[in-house]
């Protein structure tokens, strides 16, 4: 695959976190080339959630270290990482519930007007063009985003990381509450996002998507990874295996997690 | 409300005009409620004191004057508590920052600043307010400091605030009374005459602030159009319009239908050689210095509530934490902002204050964070989080102090009233949460 000739856009190094006793994400190694999606796979508290915290500035990591386009990044909080152009949506979406769409999209890089105030009427301009894209039928912009529903709320956290021109995207399962129609809407926006050159970081639970739309996948088990591989390497049943018994095929290359015997 | 009012509002004709007018001018259900509440207390304590003593005592000018010169102090520090409590904070010190502020001040005026700049000089109230502010301010950014950055409940932080700077007052004065103070600074506390602006110049602010009316809605509009955003039909502009100007012209021609009381009045004309009538002297009295300020207090945080970066992420902060935190907004020096704002706010109540008793002492303002804290709650500030209002705020003052100021019209012990005020703050906060169960919003 020519992606791999170019130079890494991420690339994570022995990336631990641990909470207590429990260690969330150990000696994690994965990276990501422009225009390319990896799919982030493994069962309820691998450590999926928390590895992506880390790059995107949520968490604060133990060990390891963060290179971006090669050189070592400093991330101690998500405006950092915002500057090197890492936008995230999370699993909980991470919206303030009780403002509204505009303001959850520009929360923290509010417009202004000349005067130092906020400029909501150009916000809620801006609110209407970009959700207009990715959820044609949302008209709610003036109610809190709390009365929204799922899908929606889904959405305008979507519409939040791709609307200022990130470079590397982390999408913590983007479909969850959506519809068959806004998901296929999302498959497409990743299509489109990755002809751009932007690095895609996808973590779902539905095996059948990620093979859809990624590249290359890794699978975490205990917080540690199994194996990656690109895609065109590994059936499904090779995939669930590394999930379920942290078996790495052929296809891949093994991490701390796989099991060596057996 | 559910939806914006479409361009030339084609409700549907069976929906009830008030519904469709409350639709239309975006005013909410809440705000209608307050204002009813209000209102039935008013003509209540009137209909009441008429059928007591033959002669309705509280809708008169001199009452209503009264009334909202004493809520001001109240009102000035519930506009700030607002935010701390959109915060999912909270500020128990307030009223023993009060006494901090009044006695310094107090201690200043009194004892410092007469050494070096003489009696009576002009500069001296400047330099009290300012200290006021400054003081203010340092406890509360101080306070704020130890909730956002050492992690200790703003709870207990302002518990044991409230203990400290009243303590620390009582050390101020030994407990003495510091009195009396400097003439111009005593304007502040609104005593007649010269605590308040007079005929025409309540009549000239009154224009100027229809003028303000007029001119917001008008450029909301059109900054509205420009963007081809949804408008509110005109004929609902227009009531708004003028409803805000009439309650303003109204207030007004009140505050000016208060004749100061006569020795005042007689004083004031031997002053200013105006010759004295037979039938006695009519000098309107006019809006209150500390009634302007509280109405400036509300504007200026409504503004920074509304119009601001700082004000924006006061809310997010309350809706969701962990999402502004995400969002990069920095949380802790929003925390310690929130709490310098309510502490020169309480300075600025403590100026009000003493100046209206024209004494400071370490007794001042207590209870006063009770009192803060159920106006703001009273006027739909969520102890949740995320949730207030304050117009609202000032309103839930409004209506502790008429509560209380028709009691004492009606004789009733302090012991009753506090009942009463006690039983309406869980009432009032009973309905809220029924009402928003209704609506299923959070
Ligand atoms: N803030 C936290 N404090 C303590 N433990 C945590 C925290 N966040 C995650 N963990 C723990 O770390 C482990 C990994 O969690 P993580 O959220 O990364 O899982 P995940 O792979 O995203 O799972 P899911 O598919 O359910 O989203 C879990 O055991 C979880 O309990
Ligand atoms: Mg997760």
């Amino acid at each position: 695959m020519d992606a791999q000739t170019k130079a890494p856009l991420i690339e994570m190094k022995d990336i631990s976190i641990a909470f207590g006793g429990v260690k969330a994400v150990d000696r994690a190694s994965v990276n990501l080339f422009p225009g390319e999606v990896v799919g982030l796979l493994g069962h309820n508290g691998a450590g999926k959630s928390c590895l992506i915290k880390i790059l995107s500035g949520a968490y604060k990591r133990d060990s390891g270290q963060i290179f971006v386009n090669g050189e070592e990044a400093q991330i101690a909080n998500p405006r950092d990482a915002k500057r090197y152009g890492i936008e995230t949506i999370y699993q909980t979406l991470a919206l303030a519930d009780n403002v509204d769409a505009a303001s959850n999209l520009y929360l923290g890089r509010e417009l202004m007007t000349p005067w130092g105030t906020l400029d909501d009427s150009a916000m809620e301009h801006e609110a209407r063009r970009v959700m207009g894209r990715l959820n044609p039928n949302f008209r709610r912009f003036k109610v809190p985003v709390i009365s929204l529903s799922g899908g929606q709320r889904q959405s305008v956290a979507i519409a939040r990381a791709i609307h200022f021109n990130a470079r590397i995207l982390i999408m913590d399962e983007p479909t969850a509450a959506l519809g068959p129609a806004e998901t296929a809407q999302v498959g497409e926006l990743v299509k489109q996002l990755k002809a751009d050159g932007i690095g895609i970081f996808l973590i779902s639970h539905d095996i059948h998507d990620v093979f859809d739309l990624a590249d290359r996948i890794a699978v975490m088990k205990n917080g540690q990874v199994v194996g990656i591989g690109p895609v065109s390497a590994m059936t499904k049943d090779e995939v669930l295996g590394m999930i379920i018994l942290g078996k790495c095929p052929p296809g891949a290359t093994p991490g701390p997690g796989a099991v060596t015997s057996n | 409300m559910t939806s914006t009012a479409p361009v030339a509002s084609g409700a549907a004709p069976e929906e009830p005009l008030l519904r469709r007018l409350m639709r239309a001018t975006e005013v909410d259900t809440r705000m209608i409620g307050m204002v009813a509440a209000i209102t039935l207390i008013w003509v209540g304590f009137h209909v009441y004191t008429y059928l007591q003593s033959g002669e309705g005592l509280f809708l008169t000018p001199r009452n209503l004057w009264n009334l909202t010169v004493q809520t001001s102090s109240v009102a000035v520090m519930a506009t700030g508590m607002v935010l701390v409590i959109v915060m999912r904070h909270i500020d128990l010190s307030v009223g023993a920052i009060i006494a901090l502020v009044s006695t310094i001040v107090g201690v200043a005026q009194v004892d410092f600043l007469p050494t070096y700049l003489g009696l009576d000089n002009p500069a001296t109230w400047i330099i009290s307010i300012a200290l006021a502010l400054a003081v203010g301010c340092t406890v509360g950014a101080l306070q704020g400091a130890l909730v956002a950055y050492v992690g200790i409940p703003a709870f207990i932080v302002t518990l044991g605030g409230q203990l400290f700077w009243r303590g620390a007052a009582w050390w101020v004065t030994t407990g003495a009374t510091i009195a009396p103070l400097d003439s111009r600074f005593a304007r502040m506390g609104g005593g007649p005459p010269s605590g308040s602006i007079g005929e025409w110049g309540s009549w000239a602010l009154a224009l100027f602030i229809c003028a303000g009316i007029v001119a917001s809605l008008y450029f909301g509009r059109r900054r509205r159009a420009r963007y081809n955003f949804p408008l509110r039909p005109m004929w609902a502009e227009i009531t708004v319009a003028v409803i805000g100007c009439f309650v303003t012209l109204g207030a007004t021609a009140i505050v000016n239908a208060y004749p100061l009381p006569e020795r005042v009045a007689e004083r004031y004309a031997e002053a200013h050689n105006i010759p004295v009538p037979p039938g006695g002297l009519d000098i309107p009295t006019g809006y209150a210095i500390p009634v302007l300020i509280a109405l400036a207090a509300g504007l200026v945080i409504t503004f920074v509530a509304r119009r601001t970066r700082f004000g924006r992420y006061v809310y997010a902060i309350g809706g969701n934490p962990e999402a502004a935190l995400l969002a990069g907004i920095n949380v802790r020096r929003i925390t310690v902002m929130v709490f310098a704002l309510m502490g020169t706010l309480a300075g600025i109540s403590a100026c009000i204050d003493s100046a209206r008793l024209d004494s400071a002492t370490n007794a001042l303002g207590t209870l006063d964070e009770l009192y803060v804290i159920a106006a703001a709650v009273i006027g739909g500030t969520s102890l949740s989080g995320g949730v207030g209002t304050i117009y609202g705020a000032l309103i839930g003052a409004l209506v502790i102090q008429s509560l209380q100021s028709g009691m004492v019209l009606l004789g009733f012990d302090s012991a009753f009233q506090q009942m009463v005020v006690g039983l309406v703050l869980v009432a009032a906060v009973g309905i809220d949460t029924s009402y928003r169960r209704g609506t299923a919003k959070g």
